[in-house]
């Protein structure tokens, strides 16, 4: 449940302006801007994401920071496992979700 | 001591570790509540207790929205998940937590269709995937989690998606708290604040602990090192007498919070009057209801519920467990009947639970050398 997985804004879409896609090591997924509205992240940034929204800002090499605490916590599998489940890809009807 | 090498930086491991012993004065007795379950999940994990001096004690506080939850309130889910139609959506971790008639996952295996989601927005998307079918929601968590449920209800309500609904049970840390401290047989002298509710809610929240209770409080990250850190600051403001908050985790935790969270959820949610809190009894004003704006989104307006109260089972003792009178290994079910393969407590089903951090990291480890010890 308090598992914050870091992540690095990778695309913005201006017809979606509280969606980005994000990379966690290599996984992208379409993950929800509304919590930062009041600072919004541009291209680059990295955040810190839980159950699917971006909930802060942190700098790069806090997100390394994080990963590796996730891993030393045995939980990055859980939270790639997760990262990989947003967006319920393995729905026949949202799998343009995905794209 | 062997854990210390696999750390990141063994040296100011060591260094704070040799820290923490000098400022503990050895004719005290120290107990130190860590409020996040993701923090004793960490200290069993790093086996930081090795490197505190035997007279400081963590007491592993409430803060596990799983363990927390009353069996009942999972029995109201399930139930109206029995109706014809309706898809029960949780996160993984509610997925084994017991309910009278079985877990939400006994329950699939009966044919209800349960389904895992990571984000409440796929559960949303479920909703819009399957429009002949009804998707609830069964939200937990505190404040980290509750915002996100917040913006999922008012997608739902601006998309006009009336196929969804949220099962709320929300709770909130603050009361959960001061229902600790309020607690007769509870004696503490600091405590160690949750990580990424205080990214929601800021710091400000608890000066009161330090204000009206005399008692320090350092906001902490999850890292070995910033626990340790965190617990030499409460240790450094109990020697000079002092009482406030400090902010250990600041690269994450803004001292305000995060107000964009902050409205969402005061938009969608208002407190409840009262809620109860498994081991800890009903403590007023500590959970968030469905605001009447949201009343068709509101899982327990839309359907009956039948709201009845279970008690535990007698033999757990997952309240005394729960409140940190009792050790996890100290609960008569601990290890025999409540073991993480088989959990009868909620507290044995999360990996944030202390008797479920307790078993996989101490438990197994004394199971281990005792089994060495009378082979050899």
């Amino acid at each position: 449940m308090c598992l914050a997985i870091p992540g690095q804004v990778v695309e913005l879409f201006p017809n979606q302006p509280t969606t980005a896609l994000i990379d966690v090591v290599g996984v992208r997924r379409k993950v929800d801007l509304g919590l930062l509205q009041d600072d919004m992240p541009v291209k680059g940034d990295w955040v810190l994401i839980h159950v699917g929204f971006a909930m802060s800002k942190i700098s790069e090499e806090d997100a390394v920071d994080q990963m590796r605490t996730l891993r030393m916590l045995g939980e990055s599998e859980a939270a790639m496992q997760e990262v990989e489940g947003y967006g319920l890809e393995n729905l026949e009807s949202s799998e343009d979700l995905a794209s | 001591m062997k854990f210390v090498d696999e750390f990141r930086e063994p040296e100011v491991i060591r260094r704070t570790a040799e820290e923490i012993r000098r400022l503990a004065d050895p004719n005290r007795h120290y107990r130190i509540m860590e409020v996040c379950g993701g923090h004793t999940h960490a200290i069993y994990r790093f086996g930081l207790k090795d490197l505190l001096p035997s007279n400081i004690d963590l007491i592993h506080g409430p803060g596990c929205p799983v363990c927390v939850l009353p069996m009942g309130r999972i029995d109201d889910g399930l139930s109206i998940a029995e109706q014809p139609n309706v898809i029960f959506a949780a996160f993984g971790d509610m997925m084994r937590v017991p309910g009278t008639r079985g877990s939400p996952l006994e329950h699939q295996a009966r044919g209800m269709d349960v389904r895992i989601v990571y984000s409440p927005s796929d559960a949303l998307k479920m909703a819009q995937a399957n429009p002949d079918k009804h998707v609830m929601f069964f939200a937990i968590g505190f404040e980290t989690t509750a915002p996100s449920t917040a913006l999922t209800l008012m997608r739902a309500k601006a998309q006009d998606i009336h196929n969804f609904s949220v099962f709320c049970n929300h709770v909130t840390i603050i009361p959960a708290i001061r229902a600790i401290l309020d607690s007769p047989d509870m004696r503490l002298d600091a405590f160690i604040g949750p990580g990424h509710v205080s990214t929601v809610i800021g710091c400000r929240p608890y000066e009161w602990i330090a204000k009206s209770e005399n008692k320090p409080v350092a906001v902490s990250g999850f890292e070995p090192l910033d626990i340790l850190q965190s617990i030499v600051m409460v240790l450094r403001q109990l020697r000079a007498n002092e009482a406030k908050i400090e902010n250990q985790y600041k690269r994450v935790v803004p001292w305000e919070g995060n107000h964009a969270a902050l409205r969402a959820m005061a938009d969608v949610f208002e407190l409840r009057p009262y809620f109860e809190w498994r081991g800890l009894g009903f403590i007023s004003q500590s959970a968030l209801r469905i605001r009447d704006g949201y009343a068709e989104w509101d899982a327990e307006q839309r359907f009956e519920v039948p709201g009845v109260r279970v008690t535990d089972p007698k033999a757990a003792q997952c309240g005394e467990v729960l409140k940190g009178v009792l050790k996890p290994h100290q609960c008569r079910l601990f290890g025999n009947e409540c073991t993480p393969e088989n959990p009868i407590g909620a507290l044995m089903v999360s990996s944030e639970g202390s008797c479920a951090a307790y078993f996989n990291y101490e438990h197994r480890k004394t199971a281990m050398v005792t089994r060495i010890a009378s082979v050899a």
